[in-house]
């Protein structure tokens, strides 16, 4: 084993600390083989641990997701999971599709069954990385319920507000859409005006274009479906 | 290069050689994450852990290990101790993740454990590689809460999230920007390095003027 001469092999603790080993010469195939078995164990070490975390990781993203609906529509009675095919909602996955690959709103109903309203998410580029909420929408009135992030990474102090300051977020409960930003003071009442953030005005103003962009995509759906499954 | 025993080993990455403040490496993490005290403590045992793992199975290793692939290997090593404690906090601390964010991952490449591998871990027996990486860790660790304690008391009026400073405490939010991290570091050093210097002078004899002590005077 030592016939390599590698230096790593000293024993006492009086060998130097710095400087490299000697350079030797084991042959290519014993490079390319240890690398090779090692690679092999750490995948396999990383299989067997992802396969005790990955179930709980996804537990809680489902958590995390559940509680974000029951906010943003003022905790339903129950909510419904819909699936985005091409351009209709359905409440089964198509056949031939993966339901995971699939988006996904969520529609909410009240006490006596009468839908509340859709949560969707949305995600686009805030200040500094993505910013990814998700908001409550009733199709029948056009306004919004609410607004929660979900995640992002602003300033702190600065750009977090869009997730701490509860003015801006309660701002959400109640317009109607698409939003306009308003400085704070500046608006004239107005039912689709949301009060931005002083300090914050990008990451303000990214969240309003999220949900604007993402009305503008899938509010037509929202509006045209009827959760009974006729007209 | 002098012997060492092996509580010299364990205690000379707490203080002496703290990765850190003495030998400045791992400074992204130190100044990154450090905004709150608890991301500092989830940094500092991810760190901890995967520096421990990957001294143990480097030195286990050394001589199965050729040299001319010994970087590629001790770094595969790394990586996989990383990716465990990537998901092992992914599933167990989920929000402290989501805080940490792409930091986890980024211990490969804290030279600190790569350091200690090639430097040390490499050709020590197994028992005192694994001091060494504890000690290390500590020190890492020591830095972390160093760092974070004030940065989150300042920037943010609270520890550990339990506000303590009282409602009329107007956070100072550049503690917790990364300006506020490079002004706690250079504070950190500063007193380091003081301290430090002063108490090597302490071992030279004073010398006192007038010869008030007889035969010392210059």
């Amino acid at each position: 084993m030592s016939a390599h001469g590698d230096s790593g092999n000293g024993r006492g603790p009086d060998l130097p600390i710095a400087g490299g080993p000697a350079p030797n010469d084991a042959p290519a195939f014993r490079l390319i083989a240890t690398l090779a078995v090692a690679g092999g164990l750490a995948g396999l070490l990383i299989v067997a641990v992802f396969q005790w975390a990955q179930p709980r990781i996804l537990a809680h993203q489902a958590l995390v997701l559940g509680q974000a609906i029951e906010e943003v529509l003022s905790d339903p009675a129950r909510y419904d999971t819909l699936y985005v095919a091409g351009d209709a909602l359905t409440k089964e996955p198509p056949a031939g599709t993966n339901p995971a690959s699939l988006e996904k709103v969520y529609l909410g109903y009240d006490g006596e069954g009468a839908p509340v309203g859709f949560a969707v998410q949305g995600a686009e580029p805030g200040f500094q990385d993505v910013i990814s909420l998700l908001f409550g929408y009733d199709a029948a009135n056009n306004r919004l319920l609410g607004m929660t992030v979900m995640e992002a990474k602003e300033t702190p102090g600065l750009g977090d507000k869009i997730i701490k300051d509860s003015a801006f977020v309660n701002g959400f409960a109640g317009p109607t859409t698409p939003l306009v930003g308003v400085k704070i003071g500046a608006g004239k009442g107005a039912p689709d005006e949301v009060d931005m953030i002083t300090g914050a005005t990008i990451s303000s103003r990214a969240v309003i274009k999220i949900i604007n962009d993402r009305l503008e995509q899938i509010g037509p759906l929202l509006r045209a479906y009827h959760p009974g499954g006729g007209s | 290069m002098k012997a060492t025993t092996p509580g010299q080993d364990l205690l000379r990455g707490i203080w002496r050689e703290n990765p850190v403040l003495i030998q400045l490496l791992g400074l992204c993490p130190t100044l990154a994450v450090t905004n709150t005290v608890a991301n500092g403590i989830a940094m500092g045992l991810a760190t901890f852990f995967v520096l421990l793992g990957s001294s143990l199975l480097v030195s286990l290793l050394k001589r199965l290990i050729p040299n001319e692939v010994r970087i590629s290997a001790y770094i595969l090593i790394i990586a996989t101790f990383v990716t465990l404690a990537d998901m092992l906090l992914q599933a167990i601390v989920p929000d402290i993740h989501k805080a940490l964010g792409a930091f986890i991952a980024l211990i490969v490449v804290n030279c600190m454990i790569l350091g200690r591998q090639e430097a040390f871990a490499s050709k020590r027996p197994v028992g005192r590689s694994v001091l060494d990486a504890v000690g290390t860790g500590i020190g890492f660790m020591i830095t972390l809460l160093l760092m974070s304690a004030p940065r989150e008391l300042l920037g943010n009026g609270t520890l550990l999230g339990h506000p303590v400073m009282g409602t009329h405490f107007e956070p100072w939010i550049i503690m917790i920007l990364p300006a506020g991290g490079f002004f706690t570091l250079g504070a950190i050093l500063l007193v380091y390095s003081w301290w430090k210097a002063r108490s090597e002078e302490d071992v030279r004899p004073r010398q006192w003027p007038h010869g008030v002590l007889p035969g010392k005077a210059a």
